[in-house]
C-alpha cells in the first residue's frame, strides 16, 4: 500500500552560466508549506528553491539550505540531488545558505519533516540537471541523447566516448530546463548514493576544531555581553547597583533592558557588556538586582502537583473528545483498572549554551549570525522587538552545537539584536551561561493523566477515559501541553474519552524532541501494559490484537501538507520485527527482564524492547535496546540515521532515569550538569537496530525513535520488580 | 599582569587577571576557539585541553597557574600520530551529530591513549565518563577509540 505525499505540485526550473562558466540551475517549487504550530509562524504560502552549480573543473557545488542541528541535514539534502544527478559524491561540496525566504522558502530544523518534504522535489532537481548535461553533450556529438549514458559525473556513448559534466556544463546553461514533473527518476535499484552510509560534510572541520558554530563567530571589534534576568518567570525589573558593576576593570558597559510579558521576545533584564566573557560573567555575578516577583513568585512543582491531585480527583474542566458511552461503558465494566501517571518539566540542554552575534550597522540594519532551528521566527520576533521592518535583517545560518527543539524559540536573538541597538558599529556577542539556558528554558511541559480501562466479563478492553491535568497561560493552554484526541488507542476502542483540566503558570514552555509524544508515551504505553497485565497477556499482543485487521486512516493536512494517516499494518510490522529481534517469548533471565513500547510519531513506527536490570541503591540499569523502525523506502543516510536511533534511544532512558526541572519560587531549581545529570557513555546499552522498510515515502529520523524507549524501560522494570513507575523520572528508591 | 604560556608549542602573551580561567583566554584573547564552553563548572568536558599531557578542565583552570606548563589544545592534535589516528577514526566511524563536544572528546581521547595505547573497553568507559555528549553518540566514541586501540597509530 503506497501513501502518496504530494508535495510538489508545479516546480519551475531556471538554469544560468556560473560566472567563468558552468551551470547554476535554479529551482522553485511553489509548495504550501504550513508553519508548524512549533514555530508560531502564521501560515503563508512558502517557495521551495535548491540551487545546484557545476564549474567547468567538474566541482559540483549544492547549497544546504535548512539549518544543521546535527540532525545531518546538511548532508542528507544534497545527497538526494548529487543521486537523481548521477555525480560523484567525492565531487560535490555543500555550502549552507544564509536565511532569504525569498530564495529558499522555508527554512526551518524541527518536526522531522525535512525528509518528507524534500524527498520528491531534491530528486526531481538533480535529474533535470542530469537531463540538460546530456542534452548539452548530444548537441556537442550530434546524436542522440538517448544513446548516452552517465556515471560519477561522467557523460558516456556507446562508442567509449566520455565528457566530464564540467565539460558541457557552459553549453548546458544555455538550454531550457525541463519540467521537473515529466523529468524521469532514477529506478531506486540504480541508487548509488541514497542508501550509502556517507559521513558529515563538516566532519573534518570539526574533528580539527576549526571555527564552525554559532558561537565560534568572531568579528573584528568583537565585544561579548551576558544578560542577568529575574530567577521567577515573569518578574519585573526595580533596581540594581549598576554604577558600582560599571566601575569594575574592563567592564565596557551596564544597560538595564525594559523587556515586556512575552519570553520569546525580551524580557527584563540587566546587559553587562565587556571585551572577554568571562570578565562580563565575572561581573555580572556582583550585579545585585531587586526584581519584584509578584503574583508568579509563589509558584512550585509541589504546588502544582497538589493542584493536579485536586483537579484530577474531579470533572475535567472540559471534555477533548468522546468516542461511544464511556460512562455505560464503565458502569458495565466487570474489571475498572485506575491510575495516575505523571511527568515532570525538562531542559534541553543543548552543548552549544544559547549565543547569538548581533551587529547594528549606522544604516539601521541589523546582521546576526545565529545558530537557529528558525530564523523565521527569529527575524519576525526582532522586528517586533526593534519596531524594523523584516527587510532591515540579514541572518547567517550558523552550525549548532544541538537544537533539540530549544532553538525553535529565538529569545536569545531577540536579546542579542536589542543589545546591538544599544550599541550601533559594535558587534556584540551574547552567550548565556549553562545556568541561563537551564534556568531561562521554554521546557517540556509537566503532565499528569488519570487514567482508566474498563474490562468486561470476558477481560476484552471496552472501554478508556484519560483525564490529563496541563498548563495555561492567560487562558490559553501553553506551548506544546496538547494532547490531540487521535493519540493510539482511541480510534480503536468503542468508548473512549478525552478530559483535560489546567492550572495557569508561568513558566516557559515548548517544543523538546518528538513533542507531547516524548510524555504521552510514557503515560499510554506503560497504562496499556497494565491493561495488558490485567487480561494475563503481554503488551505487544494486547497491540496486536486492538490493531486487529484495520485498514491506514486517511490522511489528514499537516502543518507542512498532506500527511499519511495511522497506518495499522505498517505499526504491526514493527511491533512483530522487535518482538523477533529482541526474542521477545524468551524470558531474559539472569536478574533481567525485558519490556516493550511502541509510538508512533513524526510519521515513523517504531517499536523497542529494553532489557533492564536493578544495581546498586536501586539504579536501573539498561543492558540491551532492540529498535524496529519503519521510516518508509528507503534509510536515505544509514550512518546518519543510526545516529539518530541510538541518540533518540540514549536520549529517552536518561530523562526517564534522572531528569526532572523542579519549580520553587517561581522559577527552576536545577541549573548545571551537577542538577541535570545527562547519561554518560559508561551507562550506554548496546542497541540493535533494524529498518523495516515499506512502500512509502522516507520520512525523518530526527524524533520518533525516542517515545518508545521511556515505556519500554518502565515496563521492563515491571516485568524485573513487579513495582510500577507511574511517575517520571524514575525514583530508584523505588527499587532499593 | 602579562603571562606567557605554552600554548601548542608557542609563547603566548596573555594579558589577563591572573583567576580568568584558560578557556576564556583561548577563545577571546587568541581567538582560538576550538576549545568549547559547555558549563563553566569542569562537568562536561567540552572544554577539555592537555597540561603537560594531562587533559585538564579549561575552563576551570586560571591562567595564573600554568607558569611552565605545556598547553595543547585541538588545534594542535594533528601533530601528534595519536591524535591524527584519532580523528581519522572519528571520521570513519562517523562518530558525531552536532560535533559541538567532539574537541573534548578527542582531547581526552588522545590523552588516553597517550597514557595507556591499548584500553580496555571498561578503561574506555571510565576515562571518558567525564565528557558529556548530549546527542548521545557514545557507542561510536567508544569504538572510535577500539579502533585506535586495536590498529595502533604507527602508520598515520
Amino acid at each position: 500500500m503506497s501513501e502518496s505525499i504530494a508535495l510538489s505540485r508545479r516546480t519551475l526550473l531556471k538554469a544560468g552560466a556560473l560566472a567563468g562558466g558552468g551551470l547554476v540551475l535554479t529551482a522553485s517549487m511553489p509548495m504550501i508549506a504550513r508553519a508548524a504550530t512549533v514555530a508560531g509562524a502564521a501560515p503563508a504560502a512558502a517557495e521551495l528553491s535548491a540551487y545546484v552549480s557545476i564549474a567547468p573543473d567538474n566541482t559540483i557545488t549544492i547549497v544546504g539550505k535548512n539549518p544543521e542541528i546535527g540532525q545531518g541535514i546538511k548532508t542528507m539534502l544534497p545527497m538526494l540531488i548529487a543521486d537523481e544527478l548521477d555525480a560523484d559524491w567525492d565531487q560535490v561540496r555543500i555550502t549552507q545558505a544564509d536565511f532569504d525566504p525569498q530564495k529558499y522558502g522555508f527554512q526551518f530544523a524541527g518536526g522531522s519533516f525535512a525528509t518528507p518534504m524534500n524527498w520528491l522535489p531534491m530528486r526531481q532537481v538533480g535529474a533535470a540537471a542530469r537531463q540538460m548535461l546530456l542534452a548539452a553533450a548530444a548537441q556537442r556529438w550530434g546524436v542522440p541523447a538517448d544513446t548516452l549514458r552517465t556515471e560519477k559525473g561522467r557523460i558516456l556513448d556507446r562508442s567509449g566516448r566520455a565528457l566530464s559534466y564540467g565539460e558541457v556544463a557552459t553549453a548546458a546553461a544555455a538550454l531550457t530546463p525541463p519540467d521537473p514533473a515529466q523529468v524521469t527518476l532514477k529506478d531506486p535499484k540504480d541508487f548509488t548514493i541514497i542508501g550509502r552510509a556517507i559521513a558529515g560534510i563538516d566532519s573534518p572541520r570539526i574533528v580539527r576544531g576549526e571555527p564552525i558554530f554559532g558561537v565560534d563567530t568572531q568579528l573584528p571589534g568583537l565585544r561579548y555581553a551576558v544578560f542577568e534576568r529575574p530567577a521567577t518567570f515573569g518578574a519585573r525589573f526595580v533596581s540594581a547597583n549598576l554604577n558600582e558593576v560599571k566601575a569594575m576593570p574592563g567592564v565596557e558597559d551596564v544597560i538595564v533592558m525594559q523587556g515586556g510579558d512575552d519570553p520569546a521576545l525580551l524580557v527584563d533584564g540587566v546587559a553587562v557588556i565587556a571585551r572577554n566573557w568571562w570578565i562580563a560573567d565575572q561581573a555580572r555575578k556582583k550585579l545585585a538586582v531587586q526584581w519584584d516577583a509578584g503574583e508568579w513568585g509563589s509558584h512550585s512543582t509541589a504546588g502544582y502537583n497538589a493542584r493536579a491531585a485536586e483537579l484530577m480527583a474531579a470533572a475535567p474542566g472540559s471534555v477533548l473528545g468522546e468516542a461511544g458511552d464511556v460512562t455505560a461503558a464503565f458502569a458495565g465494566a466487570a474489571k475498572v483498572i485506575e491510575a495516575d501517571y505523571s511527568y515532570p518539566f525538562l531542559a534541553h540542554v543543548a552543548m552549544e549554551p544559547m549565543n547569538c552575534t548581533a551587529l547594528m550597522h549606522e544604516d539601521g540594519k541589523v546582521e546576526l549570525w545565529a545558530p537557529t532551528q528558525n530564523p523565521t521566527a527569529g527575524a519576525q520576533g526582532i522586528a517586533k522587538q526593534l519596531g524594523i521592518a523584516p527587510d532591515k535583517i540579514a541572518i547567517h545560518i550558523t552550525r549548532m552545537g544541538g537544537g533539540f527543539g530549544r532553538r525553535l524559540t529565538n529569545d536569545f536573538m531577540v536579546q542579542a539584536a536589542a543589545i546591538a541597538a544599544e550599541k550601533p558599529g559594535v558587534p556584540i556577542q551574547l552567550i548565556w551561561s549553562r545556568e541561563d539556558d537551564v534556568r531561562q528554558d521554554f521546557y517540556r511541559p509537566a503532565g499528569w493523566h488519570r487514567m482508566r480501562a474498563a474490562l468486561d466479563a470476558s477481560g476484552q478492553l471496552v472501554g478508556m477515559d484519560n483525564h490529563f491535568v496541563t498548563f495555561t497561560h492567560n487562558g490559553q493552554v501553553s506551548l506544546e501541553t496538547s494532547m490531540t484526541p487521535d493519540e493510539f488507542p482511541v480510534k480503536f476502542l468503542d468508548h473512549m474519552r478525552l478530559g483535560q483540566s489546567t492550572i495557569e503558570t508561568r513558566v516557559p514552555t515548548g517544543a523538546l524532541r518528538a513533542p507531547r509524544s516524548n510524555a504521552l508515551s510514557f503515560a499510554y504505553q506503560s497504562f496499556l501494559d497494565e491493561v495488558a497485565h490485567a487480561q494475563g497477556k503481554d503488551l505487544p499482543t494486547l497491540m496486536l490484537e486492538l490493531l486487529g485487521d484495520r485498514e491506514p486512516f486517511p490522511g489528514t493536512n499537516g502543518p507542512f501538507g498532506p500527511q499519511p494517516g495511522f497506518s495499522p499494518p505498517r505499526a504491526k510490522a514493527v511491533i512483530e520485527k522487535a518482538m523477533a529481534l529482541s526474542d521477545w517469548s524468551a524470558p531474559a533471565g539472569g536478574g533481567r527482564a525485558k519490556g516493550f513500547g511502541f509510538y508512533y510519531s513524526h510519521l515513523g513506527y517504531f517499536a523497542e524492547v529494553v532489557e533492564a536490570s536493578v544495581g546498586s541503591r536501586g539504579t536501573p540499569v539498561v543492558h540491551n535496546v532492540w529498535v524496529a523502525g519503519d521510516v518508509g523506502s528507503h534509510v536515505i543516510n544509514p550512518f546518519g540515521a543510526l545516529n539518530q536511533v541510538e541518540g533518540s534511544v540514549i536520549d529517552g532512558l536518561g530523562q526517564a532515569m534522572g531528569l526532572a526541572v523542579e519549580i520553587e519560587n517561581g522559577g527552576a531549581k536545577q541549573s548545571n550538569f551537577h542538577d541535570y545529570q545527562l547519561p554518560r557513555m559508561p551507562v550506554t546499552p548496546k542497541i540493535t537496530t533494524e529498518f523495516v522498510r515499506s512502500d512509502n515515502p522516507p520520512t525523518g529520523m530526527g524524533e520518533p525513535a525516542l517515545p518508545p524507549v521511556i515505556p519500554a524501560l518502565t515496563n521492563a522494570l515491571f516485568a524485573l520488580t513487579g513495582k510500577r513507575v507511574r511517575s517520571l523520572p524514575i525514583d530508584p528508591k523505588q527499587f532499593a | 599582569m602579562a603571562y606567557r604560556v605554552d600554548i601548542n608549542g608557542e609563547a603566548r602573551e596573555l594579558d589577563v587577571p591572573a583567576e580568568m580561567p584558560l578557556l576564556w583566554a583561548l577563545r577571546n584573547e587568541l581567538g582560538m576557539v576550538g576549545t568549547k564552553f559547555g558549563c563553566g563548572m569542569g562537568l562536561c568536558g567540552a572544554c577539555t585541553v592537555h597540561v603537560d599531557g594531562v587533559a585538564t578542565r579549561s575552563c576551570s583552570l586560571p591562567v595564573g597557574s600554568i607558569g611552565d606548563k605545556k598547553v595543547t589544545t585541538i588545534e594542535a592534535l594533528a601533530e601528534t600520530s595519536v591524535g591524527r589516528a584519532l580523528q581519522e577514526a572519528w571520521l570513519d566511524t562517523d562518530v558525531m551529530q552536532c560535533g559541538y563536544c567532539q574537541a573534548g572528546q578527542l582531547m581526552n581521547a588522545s590523552a588516553l591513549l597517550a597514557r595507556n595505547p591499548k584500553p580496555s573497553s571498561d578503561q574506555i568507559q571510565s576515562a571518558m565518563a567525564g565528557n558529556i555528549c548530549r546527542c548521545a553518540c557514545y557507542t561510536r566514541i567508544h569504538d572510535a577509540i577500539a579502533l585506535v586501540a586495536e590498529k595502533g597509530t604507527a602508520n598515520v
